[in-house]
């Protein structure tokens, strides 16, 4: 649109354009002897100066709506620039498609900016269901280059809970996590989808087809927090089936058997023990032989070995792991 | 003589601070005083923060920051971030906070104040961050923390803010943005404050959070703020202020944290950067100083976890003189 004809490089000051000849620009005011003054360059200056006065004469035009394109550039984060658009974008009646094209300009070099967020959000509730398509789209181009993007996650929740488009979501979580199981993000999307997706049948539902998914995952990457806060998620609200369910203390036990990246497997246990899972001789020997392999001292009660192991294995943490150790039950 | 200084706050650049935060607004030329320009209520408000944290609040001329607050507020009641920007909820607390520094919050019209804030819950108990109705837990936190300062909290439907709040905690005992949002040290931070101000922290399951938040220091003794991600001085606000508020702050290392804030200080111009050898820039000098005193760092005032203000400042408000 038209920012691009205003590159900084060639841009002619607002002074010396003959469509703002009738216009007196407004200096800021800092107060008599400002306690922070600021020094700004003087484009910058030049254009906030028109900005005011044809914020001040609420000036609701085309050079206005420019302007503020060229205000915006300089300063993606003044929201009372970006407020001032939207009072001109409704009065001028414009096609709301440009203005996602204009944003999409704007964003991709400040993805990390509230206004734009917020403003696409504007623009894509007035356009509706019609819209989802394209914001679900926008928001797969930035977390192709940051797939933790905290405000595009927020936009993409969003579009889908208002607009739709759930039909492919689940894929996509799948698709990010591919690339990388690390991504947490993913994780609380993939949570959000089978908690939330009307296309789904909900929580109960999901739970065997996501345990199996999510035991793989942990199995691959057992140091990976993600999949073991998600496992707990899945059992949300009925702890008994996750302290019954076989899959999960086997899993503990699998990734103890490799006595490498074990601390979630070993916390996870201790969970477990703590909410009444009876041990089985096998766990029993998974715990003694790391004991054997550091320097603990063995101890009769499991979920007493395994805080004692935690506070060696997790050093940083070892208060945590005490204050565990503290709350246990007595032993039997 | 900065050098002794150096030496006898063990670490911290106490003065290098207090000429950095002094001079930060006057550099030329600077791409930061343009993006800046918007917010600097709130770069008053860290800026301010630090010098009080530090004991240098009375280099700061007092007549002169309030009438310039004073400018920055609207007939609606709200503040924006400079003089001629629109009110928003973020700068409303920023105004209120400075203005509360310098035991100034009589210079305030309070109903007037309270109506903008209380105008901006929504039916749910969230609220909007402006009258352009962007909905975040951080806003929540804003308003109760800026009504609770002005003994307003009663303006409000406060059971409908904390339902609000509790529907945003996800599985690991953290909380989003919005219902379904992925938990972040600083949406946490808002959320147990906005419950720790309204009595309201028994939604929190402690022990589940706490786990979660101390899992956030890495190996060089940083926080991050979520999983998997690099650690931030900022998250040694977020993080700590937030395990503090639930009583568990003695689960992460504190020797290590304290050496990685001061890794992360420009000995030579002052400031604090988001991590060592970074830029500096207030924000994180604010947190990183807020961050010590919260570890009772010598030489610091204490700061309150839930208002964000000196302890001092909050005695002052609650209790009097």
């Amino acid at each position: 649109m038209e920012s691009d004809e205003y590159e900084v490089m060639q841009r002619v000051p607002l002074r010396e354009r003959p469509e703002w000849s009738d216009v007196t620009p407004v200096p800021q005011d800092d107060g008599p002897n400002p306690v922070v003054p600021i020094d700004y360059k003087p484009e910058f200056v030049e254009t906030m100066d028109y900005f005011r006065a044809i914020y001040v004469a609420d000036e609701r035009s085309s050079r206005a709506l420019n302007l503020t394109a060229e205000a915006i550039s300089f300063n993606p984060g003044n929201y009372t620039v970006w407020h001032f658009r939207r009072l001109v974008l409704e009065a001028l009646d414009i096609d709301l498609q440009d203005e996602l094209d204009f944003i999409n300009n704007i964003a991709m070099n400040n993805s990390k900016n509230y206004q734009i967020w917020h403003h696409r959000r504007w623009v894509a509730e007035k356009l509706g269901t019609d819209a989802a398509d394209k914001e679900l789209e926008f928001t797969k181009k930035i977390l192709s280059a940051d797939a933790k993007h905290y405000h595009a996650w927020s936009h993409r929740q969003w579009v889908l809970l208002a607009l739709g488009g759930w039909e492919d979501e689940l894929d996509y979580c799948r698709e990010l996590l591919e690339e990388d199981i690390f991504n947490n993000s993913a994780w609380n999307q993939r949570y959000f989808v089978i908690t939330r997706s009307p296309l789904l049948e909900g929580l109960e539902a999901m739970r065997e087809s996501e345990v199996s998914y999510t035991v793989e995952a942990i199995l691959a990457h057992p140091e990976n927090e993600s999949p073991w806060r998600y496992l707990r998620g899945l059992y949300k609200g009925d702890i008994q089936s996750w302290v019954n369910d076989h899959q999960v203390s086997l899993l503990c036990l699998r990734v103890l058997n490799t006595k490498s990246n074990f601390v979630f497997a070993l916390s996870t246990l201790l969970d477990l023990l703590c909410h009444g899972l009876q041990p089985t001789q096998e766990a029993k020997d998974v715990v003694a032989a790391l004991e054997m392999s550091g320097t603990v001292e063995p101890d009769s009660d499991l979920a007493k070995s395994v805080c004692f192991i935690l506070e060696h294995v997790d050093p940083i943490r070892a208060n945590y792991w005490r204050w565990r150790k503290s709350k246990l039950p007595h032993a039997t | 003589m900065e050098k002794s200084n150096i030496q006898k706050m063990g670490g911290l650049a106490a003065e290098k601070h207090i000429q950095y935060i002094l001079t930060v607004e006057k550099r030329k030329d600077d791409f930061v005083s343009v993006v800046m320009e918007h917010l600097r209520m709130s770069g008053a408000y860290w800026g301010l923060t630090t010098l009080d944290l530090l004991e240098k609040l009375d280099t700061v001329d007092v007549d002169e920051v309030v009438s310039w607050v004073m400018k920055c507020q609207h007939e609606s009641g709200g503040f924006g971030g400079n003089i001629g920007h629109d009110p928003h909820i973020l700068y409303t607390l920023s105004a209120v906070q400075v203005l509360a520094l310098f035991d100034k919050l009589n210079v305030l019209d309070i109903d007037k104040v309270t109506n903008y804030v209380a105008g901006l819950q929504n039916e749910d108990g969230s609220f909007s961050g402006d009258i352009w109705g962007e909905v975040d837990t951080r806003f929540s936190y804003i308003a109760i923390c800026c009504l609770s300062i002005l003994h307003r909290l009663n303006k409000i439907n406060v059971e409908k803010a904390v339902s609000y709040i509790v529907s945003c905690k996800n599985l690991d005992g953290g909380f989003g943005c919005t219902p379904g949002g992925e938990s972040h040290a600083g949406q946490i931070f808002c959320c147990v404050a906005a419950l720790s101000l309204t009595g309201s922290l028994h939604h929190i399951d402690k022990d589940l959070l706490g786990w979660w938040l101390c899992e956030r220091q890495v190996k060089s003794g940083g926080l991050n703020g979520r999983p998997e991600k690099l650690p931030d001085v900022c998250y040694s606000w977020w993080v700590l202020s937030s395990l503090i508020m639930i009583d568990r702050v003695h689960w992460i290392n504190k020797e290590k944290l304290v050496k990685y804030i001061l890794d992360c200080q420009d000995m030579e111009n002052g400031g604090i950067s988001d991590r060592p050898d970074d830029a500096v820039d207030v924000y994180h000098t604010y947190f990183g100083v807020a961050g010590l005193s919260l570890l009772e760092y010598p030489g610091l005032k204490a700061i309150d976890p839930a208002y964000a203000l000196p302890v001092d400042v909050v005695n002052r408000i609650f209790f009097g003189r």
